[in-house]
């Protein structure tokens, strides 16, 4: 360095500065992509994951959740300190870019950042890294002051993560300081030898330095203003290099996490991609048992997770105290992947996961409602890994009994029940219902038009043949030409692919799709949503679904359902979305109108509605499965809707009406609070022409009942 | 470890209305749907434990029919090496002792260190592994619920009434009959028996074994179903209506009365 410390003359100790900086710079350049090279080793080990396809609608995504911060606000504050961070570093890139290439070309100007323009995007900036700097004091005081419950880390789960949280918003802290005093400085250089200064935003970190260090002396001006330069280059390189351990990596990844994020609901990936249902059996090993057999965007997702908690914190497994949270299922992969796949060195051989990353009972307790996946800012798949570690658990054998009896039933009834095929459409002959309305069993092309797909629990469960009749009725009602398929049909299999049995799932899938086929219908209805998610999403082939909520709000809007007054004004109701019609399918307004159509009937929304809601504890084999946890899910919902100041949980959804009723009960809240399903009580209520006074219209509805 | 697992296809009690026949001595068979016992299946997952401990082989035997391959080859999914379907008209008929005859003259045939039986078949009457062991002179444990190789021996827990234990010292070759809990057994869905569809289960018969048609089979058999019935349904379950407190203490009071508390 040369004796002339002025910031104007800055080129003099730029001379050999910009040999150090360029050494700087280089090393920086080097080690970070050789950090990446390394971190994407496990990536082009993994599975193969198309997610090349519809530029257009992934490029939409990225303006809206990447660019847009578009969930974040569902957190008010902390979304809006990341909001204020994001934006402040897109904002500051170009001048962070120009600055590094000041160090070594003094004249560097960003194209397009000359002039009036570079004026206005100096001031903008100035005001961005002050805005950035109060962000992070504000954040470190979060987390070290107030420390959201949902930063916690269970000692299950390791050490906390607040330090390394602190540290780094220290390193953007310094970052931004450094930047501010570099800027500072140099200007009150330029003022004290007489030339333009560069104009600072009034009451930003520049200005206020600027007011702080004009006093000094130019040689220490100097000083200060190459300190402040290196400290800058320094922490910017560490930084840069450092991320990439750690949960700040996402700055680098989100990106790509979100461009390649999945674009559909409700589906599943296949058991591997490119490999057809027929050339299954060919695949040796199914599934995710040891962490090379996760998908690229998988992993992508491991090292994309800011460990922001909101996952975990919307979780209905985490709140019941099962060993899950969908946050550390990627921490612990992330672990994995840094552990096995270090910087320096060679990959370590790959361990199973299960066992050893992951226990049993954590991927067994995955109801797969998506409040998690809802949550995440970063796009974060969850549903699909939980499905894929239950494939291999699955194809290892590896299931807990209470899984496997009805899992082999299933397999040899075509219901988790063991109950006999011929029985499946008992619940039409009911006496009081059998005589005013008769339904169809389509066992070929009966010439009904629609299908009621009634699915195993409707069929079977005395309590929730109740919701089957009442659908039937409404569908009568409607003069729906329409049958079920009884004995031949067989589980819709919802469960059984979630559970990650796919070909059990494929048998009653391709059984269930031949079914309906000879039935010759042009739609299928059910009331039953994962039913509903089933036969929109996992089957193929067959006719468009609907669910009865769907129809109901059409034929009250057609004016075909008409209501009578609720005979209790006092009751007060809340909508339950199950997660199968709401997160999963985007139905929440149906359900709503129905209600909202009902004279007197009031409503209430709890806090936890529509794509927030709060699972009730899960369907299908979820029913068998025995999960270790402090309480019930259903206990938790039914206190919500208490709290909602509702005394009638309505949902629409037979699993949900399971788990509401055991709540109830289990919570003590009998004779306090009730359920019922949206088919009866729409059924309940709906203005049916009174007996003798509309022979005439009767007599039509008879023949018509059923078709 | 030579390992050799005695099983059973029963119909499946969880998912089967059992009914009567027209003739009152059998149970309606067209409707039902059958298993492999399951104390026979948690036999062959212990055999499966015991040779991924130790080493060798494990094989599955069933004395039965065509229809019984469909156990056997449930079992080779779950992991045994090899199956082998005991049939002959000859058997038709067999009472107990019929079926010990036909297994001990299969255990002579090979070499085995360990013969598992599950504790009872469902609609058996828990004879076959004692007879078994009789015939073979082998030593017997029956309601086994642990078992340790310790050099060339076993150490077998059995299971005593009220849950307690005992543990013996059983020295090999020898019959155990296995109960159920003694693990946790594996899984096996479609997939797996699709994988091991082509794997051959040889048919083995009377001339194949030596033994005499007179010996086995119906006309040998000392024992004969003569009836069966379905016990009446009895009285509906007491129902409870005082408080969750006053139901509490009933119940505690009932239970309490039969025995079932400590």
């Amino acid at each position: 360095m040369v004796g002339n410390y002025s910031p104007a003359q800055i080129a003099e100790w730029l001379v050999p500065g910009r040999n150090l900086f360029l050494t700087i710079h280089a090393l920086g350049v080097a080690c970070f992509i050789y950090i990446v090279a390394k971190r994407l080793v496990p990536l082009l080990r993994a599975e193969s994951d198309p997610r090349f396809d519809q530029p257009l609608v992934r490029l939409q995504r990225v303006l809206k959740f990447w660019l847009g911060q578009w969930k974040h606000p569902r957190y008010r504050f902390a979304g809006t300190i990341h909001i204020l961070i994001f934006a402040g570093f897109i904002l500051l890139a170009a001048r962070a870019f120009t600055t590094l290439i000041v160090g070594v070309s003094e004249t560097f100007v960003m194209p397009g950042l000359s002039g009036r323009t570079g004026q206005i995007y100096d001031i903008v900036t100035d005001y961005a890294a002050t805005v950035v700097f109060l962000c992070m004091v504000v954040a470190a005081v979060r987390r070290l002051v107030f420390r959201p419950a949902r930063y916690a880390v269970p000692t299950k789960y390791g050490k906390g993560h607040t330090a390394d949280a602190v540290f780094l918003l220290g390193l953007i802290a310094i970052l931004m300081v450094a930047d501010s005093l570099f800027a500072a400085c140099r200007t009150a250089g330029h003022a004290l030898q007489g030339q333009p200064a560069e104009a600072l935003a009034f009451l930003s970190m520049p200005w206020v330095l600027r007011v702080a260090f004009g006093s000094l002396p130019l040689a220490a001006l100097g000083t200060v203003n190459f300190t402040a330069y290196l400290v800058h280059e320094v922490t910017f390189y560490f930084l840069l290099c450092y991320r990439p351990f750690g949960i700040q990596f996402h700055v680098e990844t989100s990106l790509f996490s979100v461009y390649f994020a999945k674009l559909e609901r409700g589906t599943l990936k296949p058991v591997r991609w490119g490999v057809s249902g027929e050339h299954l059996d060919q695949v040796k090993s199914f599934g995710v048992k040891k962490f090379e057999d996760f998908t690229w965007k998988h992993m992508l997702d491991f090292y994309s997770c800011a460990d922001c908690g909101r996952c975990a914190d919307n979780c209905p497994a985490n709140a019941a105290g099962r060993p899950l949270a969908p946050r550390f299922l990627t921490i612990k992969a992330r672990d994995y992947a840094f552990t096995h796949y270090p910087v320096l060195g060679r990959p370590k051989e790959s361990t199973p996961l299960i066992g050893k990353v992951y226990s049993e009972d954590e991927i067994w307790s995955c109801t797969t409602c998506g409040a998690c996946e809802e949550e995440c800012p970063l796009l974060v798949e969850y549903i699909d890994k939980i499905v894929d570690l239950r494939r291999g658990m699955i194809d290892d054998g590896n299931v807990p009994q209470s899984l496997q009896k009805p899992l082999k039933a299933l397999e040899s009834r075509g219901n988790p029940y063991g109950k006999l095929e011929k029985k499946k459409a008992d619940w039409i002959k009911a006496a009081d219902f059998h005589k005013d309305c008769e339904v169809k069993l389509l066992d070929g092309n009966n010439g009904a038009e629609t299908v009621y797909f009634v699915d195993s629990i409707t069929s079977y469960d005395d309590r929730m043949q109740s919701i089957g009749r009442s659908t039937a009725r409404i569908l009568d009602h409607i003069g729906e030409n329409f049958g079920i398929l009884g004995a031949i049909e067989r589980d819709s299999g919802h469960e059984v692919r979630r559970f990650g049995e796919e070909t059990l799932f494929m048998a009653l899938r391709d059984h269930n799709t031949e079914a309906i086929k000879n039935a010759g219908v042009k739609r299928i209805v059910t009331a039953d949503p994962h039913a509903y998610n089933a036969l929109k999403h996992d089957y193929k082939d067959v006719p468009p679904v609907e669910h009865i909520s769907q129809v109901i709000a059409r034929e009250v809007k057609a004016g075909s359902i008409e209501f009578n007054r609720v005979e209790n004004e006092n009751n007060v109701y809340a909508y339950h979305d199950p997660c199968y019609l709401g997160r999963h399918n985007q139905v929440y307004d149906d359900p709503r109108a129905v209600l909202d159509a009902i004279p007197g009937l009031k409503r209430v929304e709890m806090t936890r509605s529509r794509d927030r809601s709060f699972c009730c504890g899960g369907g299908g084999l979820m029913l068998f499965y025995e999960p270790k946890e402090e309480q019930r899910m259903g206990v938790l919902r039914v206190r919500m809707a208490a709290d909602s100041g509702a005394n009638v949980i309505v949902t629409a959804c037979p699993f949900c009406m399971v788990n509401m009723e055991d709540a109830i009960k289990v919570a003590g809240l009998e004779g306090k609070m009730s359920a019922i399903d949206l088919t009866e009580l729409v059924d309940q209520q709906i203005a049916r022409p009174v007996e003798g006074e509309t022979l005439e219209t009767e007599k039509l509805e008879t023949a018509t009942c059923g078709g | 470890m030579e390992i050799l697992v005695c099983v059973r296809r029963v119909p499946d009690t969880s998912e089967n209305e059992i009914e009567l026949n027209a003739a009152g001595n059998d149970i309606e068979r067209d409707e039902l749907v059958y298993s492999i016992n399951e104390a026979d299946n948690y036999a062959v997952e212990e055999a499966l434990q015991i040779r991924d401990r130790v080493g060798g082989n494990v094989t599955v035997v069933t004395v039965g029919a065509e229809d019984d391959e469909e156990i056997l080859r449930r079992q080779l999914a779950m992991g045994a090496n090899q199956a082998v379907l005991l049939y002959d008209e000859a058997f038709i008929g067999c009472d107990g002792k019929g079926i010990a005859t036909i297994l001990k003259d299969f255990v002579q045939k090979g070499h085995y260190d360990l013969i598992l039986t599950g504790v009872q078949a469902d609609d058996g009457a828990a004879q076959v592994g004692g007879m078994l062991a009789a015939m073979l002179d082998y030593p017997f444990a029956s309601l086994v619920n642990a078992i340790t190789v310790e050099d060339g021996r076993l150490k077998v827990s059995r299971e005593i009434e009220g849950g307690n234990r005992e543990i013996n010292d059983v020295d090999l070759p020898c019959v155990l009959s296995i109960q159920t809990g003694i693990n946790e057994p594996r899984y096996v869905g479609m997939r797996g028996i699709r994988q091991v569809a082509s794997v051959p289960i040889p048919t083995v018969g009377a001339s194949d074994l030596g033994i005499d048609d007179d010996a086995v089979g119906e006309g040998a058999a000392k024992v004969k179903r003569t009836d069966y019935f379905v016990p009446a349904a009895s009285r509906g379950a007491e129902m409870l209506h005082g408080s969750r407190e006053e139901n509490a203490e009933k119940v505690l009071e009932l239970v309490g009365a039969k025995g079932g508390l400590k």
